[in-house]
């Protein structure tokens, strides 16, 4: 080897080699930075690892070393499922061939094509990966504010403690109590995620507490799959739910949190619980790298999932301004193998192929009783577009209502293998 | 060449009953071909009970797999819960070519190949259903025909580098390593097997609401692709 060295370096034409075919010649292999663990992140740098077969160096930098998914964790709101089973670990990610690093991303340098971390580390990446989730808009609900009302009237809408959090306060409301929750504007995570806790919150009371009330304050005129939870919470529920909307002043909603009461359109109401879900933006450092715009999210290239603002960023799932998918994890994992076919592409002179996008949210509404709805999707100059589209039907028996969520359970355990190997 | 000659019945099954209840076929004749091909598993009749396949008294307008007492295969009773129901097309169809509809029935039978013989059959089975002359047909989607399409899509040669990319689209719901919790394994299946399935989904005689949309969008090159990536999966 020291002689080849030497022999190599000994000679114009080898010299020169070096400068025109690095990753030939054994210098560093082409690097790739993902930020966030989740349905976008986790599967971008596992695709990227596994299909490149070790020609590029990838680092997934994640700030939770055993994950919880946001998806599903209504359905442990419910008493359907366990919290540990929505936690996952990263151990598969190495054999795979992925750097786990647990730590924040702070600073972007997208000049310098660097990320600097918490814990003081550089990264350099030849290609960064942004899937940093949402985060919340301070503010946009009047009288609560994430760092100082989130114990008291929690989100939840980032799963872990909160969602603990929010289902002991469930359980502990005095009998015939009022349950609030202020749902979001659009856009948002997983559209009907709050309508589907609020069927998983009223199976709980209805066993519980039979008597409680539970208050629905919606800034939206209309929601997911509206036909389908209305329906489902009359059946199931009675009168248990009462839905407000920005006719009733659901758009005007101010929140008390000392003193646990929530003022609808001037009129003040005592609650016993109450979950805000705040309006929503890009995860915080997708705005520090400056791949945002004025919506407070970041627009991509709809056949590529590429940044508009850098050629040498990808931005996925709930972060990304893409045109017509919902904010979902089946999304951002359907953005991930988009996104790690052309990162490939482009560093290893892998084939690409046309984009295609996909997505699927099923919601449980009772016991054995799911619905779902999807779209397939293709690119175009403009947006990512919705080509076809299905949603289950009211009236629908209760065999195919059961299938549907055993379904539901399915494609959690395929999507998080899809995940984290 | 078999499956070249069940996917023929398949397309038949399609397009050959426009909605006329009457003159199926010789119910004569379809009694031969029932005793035959049928009467080692199955009984038909007012008195007929399980055997080793389910009774096939009154199976027109039946929800797939919904006999209570006879014990049907996971396959079956999901393509039942998903809502295929045995109309003159989808039996039609199931009868060409079982595991085509229903990839895992326990159905161990080959097809029948031939139109006349099925089309006799059908008649001799609906002479046991009620109200023959109301017999639910199928939905008017199931007519839709693929004109392009012809028994040389089995032939197709598919890219399995362009099937690794599209199947990571499947593998969001169907498990890479076969695992089956709750939707179906895909893997290691015989290509053919597959390129008929994904037609059959695609000209929405499957009943899965995803699964027609998935397919739907998805070309003869890009269906065969698939096949041969999944087929070398294990």
């Amino acid at each position: 080897m020291k002689l080849n060295r030497r022999l190599f370096l000994g000679t114009g034409i080898a010299a020169s080699a070096l400068l025109t075919a690095p990753t030939v010649w054994g210098q560093a292999k082409p690097k790739v930075v993902v930020i966030g663990g989740g349905a976008g992140g986790a599967t971008a740098a596992r695709y990227l690892a596994k299909d490149s077969q070790g020609a590029l160096e990838v680092t997934l930098v994640e700030a939770n070393p055993i994950y919880t998914t946001c998806f599903f964790s209504n359905l442990y709101l419910g008493g359907f499922r366990e919290f540990e089973s929505l936690q996952h670990g990263y151990d598969k990610m190495a054999g795979a061939g992925v750097t786990v690093i647990n730590d924040i991303a702070t600073a972007v340098d997208r000049a310098a094509k660097t990320v600097t971390l918490a814990g003081g580390q550089v990264l350099p990446y030849d290609r960064l990966v942004l899937s940093p989730g949402i985060d919340f808009k301070d503010g946009s609900v009047p009288g609560w504010s994430v760092d100082t009302h989130a114990e008291i009237m929690p989100h939840a809408y980032k799963a872990g403690p909160q969602t603990q959090l929010l289902k002991k306060m469930v359980e502990e409301m005095p009998e015939g109590g009022t349950f609030a929750m202020v749902a979001p504007p659009n856009p948002y995570r997983c559209p009907p995620g709050p309508y589907e806790r609020i069927s998983m919150i009223a199976h709980v009371l209805k066993g519980k507490n039979p008597t409680a009330k539970i208050l629905v304050l919606d800034p939206k005129d209309k929601f997911s799959k509206q036909a389908l939870f209305e329906d489902g919470w009359q059946r199931h529920y009675g009168t248990m739910v009462e839905w407000i909307g920005p006719d009733f002043g659901g758009g005007a909603v101010e929140v008390r949190p000392d003193t646990m009461e929530v003022v609808i359109d001037g009129e003040a109401t005592k609650v016993d619980c109450c979950n805000v879900i705040p309006g929503q933006m890009a995860g915080k450092i997708a705005a520090l790298a400056g791949v945002t715009d004025d919506s407070g999210w970041a627009p991509v290239d709809p056949a590529t999932m590429k940044s508009k603002m850098d050629e040498n960023v990808w931005v996925l799932g709930d972060s990304s301004a893409q045109g017509d998918m919902p904010k979902s994890g089946f999304s951002a994992n359907s953005q991930a193998k988009v996104a790690s076919m052309t990162i490939r592409g482009e560093l290893t002179g892998s084939k690409t192929f046309p984009a295609k996008y996909s997505n699927t949210c099923w919601s449980l509404l009772a016991p054995d009783d799911g619905v779902k709805v999807g779209a397939s999707y293709e690119s175009t100059p403009e947006k990512i577009a919705s080509v076809e589209s299905f949603v289950s039907e009211v009236g629908e028996d209760a065999a195919l209502r059961k299938a549907t969520y055993e379904e539901s359970l399915g494609w959690y355990a395929g999507i998080t293998a899809d995940m984290f190997g | 060449m078999r499956k070249g000659r069940s996917l023929f019945g398949l397309l038949f099954a399609l397009g050959a009953f426009p909605g006329a209840a009457e003159e199926i076929g010789d119910a004569d004749h379809g009694g031969g071909v029932f005793n035959k091909e049928c009467a080692a598993c199955h009984r038909i009749g007012p008195e007929a009970q399980h055997r080793v396949g389910p009774r096939l008294t009154g199976i027109f307008g039946r929800r797939a797999g919904s006999e209570e007492d006879f014990s049907y295969s996971k396959s079956m009773a999901r393509m039942g819960a998903d809502g295929l129901t045995w109309t003159l097309e989808t039996l039609d169809a199931y009868i060409a070519n079982p595991k085509a509809l229903v990839s895992g029935t326990k159905m161990n039978y080959r097809g029948l190949a031939s139109d006349a013989d099925r089309a006799d059959l059908m008649a001799f089975l609906r002479e046991f259903s009620d109200e023959p002359q109301n017999i639910p047909e199928a939905e008017p989607t199931a007519l839709k025909t693929n004109p392009d399409l012809s028994p040389e899509v089995l032939a197709i040669k598919g890219d399995p580098a362009y099937g690794e990319y599209l199947a990571s689209e499947c593998q969001t719901c169907h498990q890479a390593d076969g695992s089956d919790q709750g939707i179906p394994s895909i893997i290691a299946w015989p290509p053919e097997d597959f390129v008929i399935a994904m037609h059959a989904y695609k000209q929405k005689l499957r009943p899965h609401p995803v699964m027609q949309m998935m397919a739907g969008r998805l070309n003869e090159e890009e269906i065969a692709a698939l096949a041969a990536y999944f087929a070398t999966l294990e």
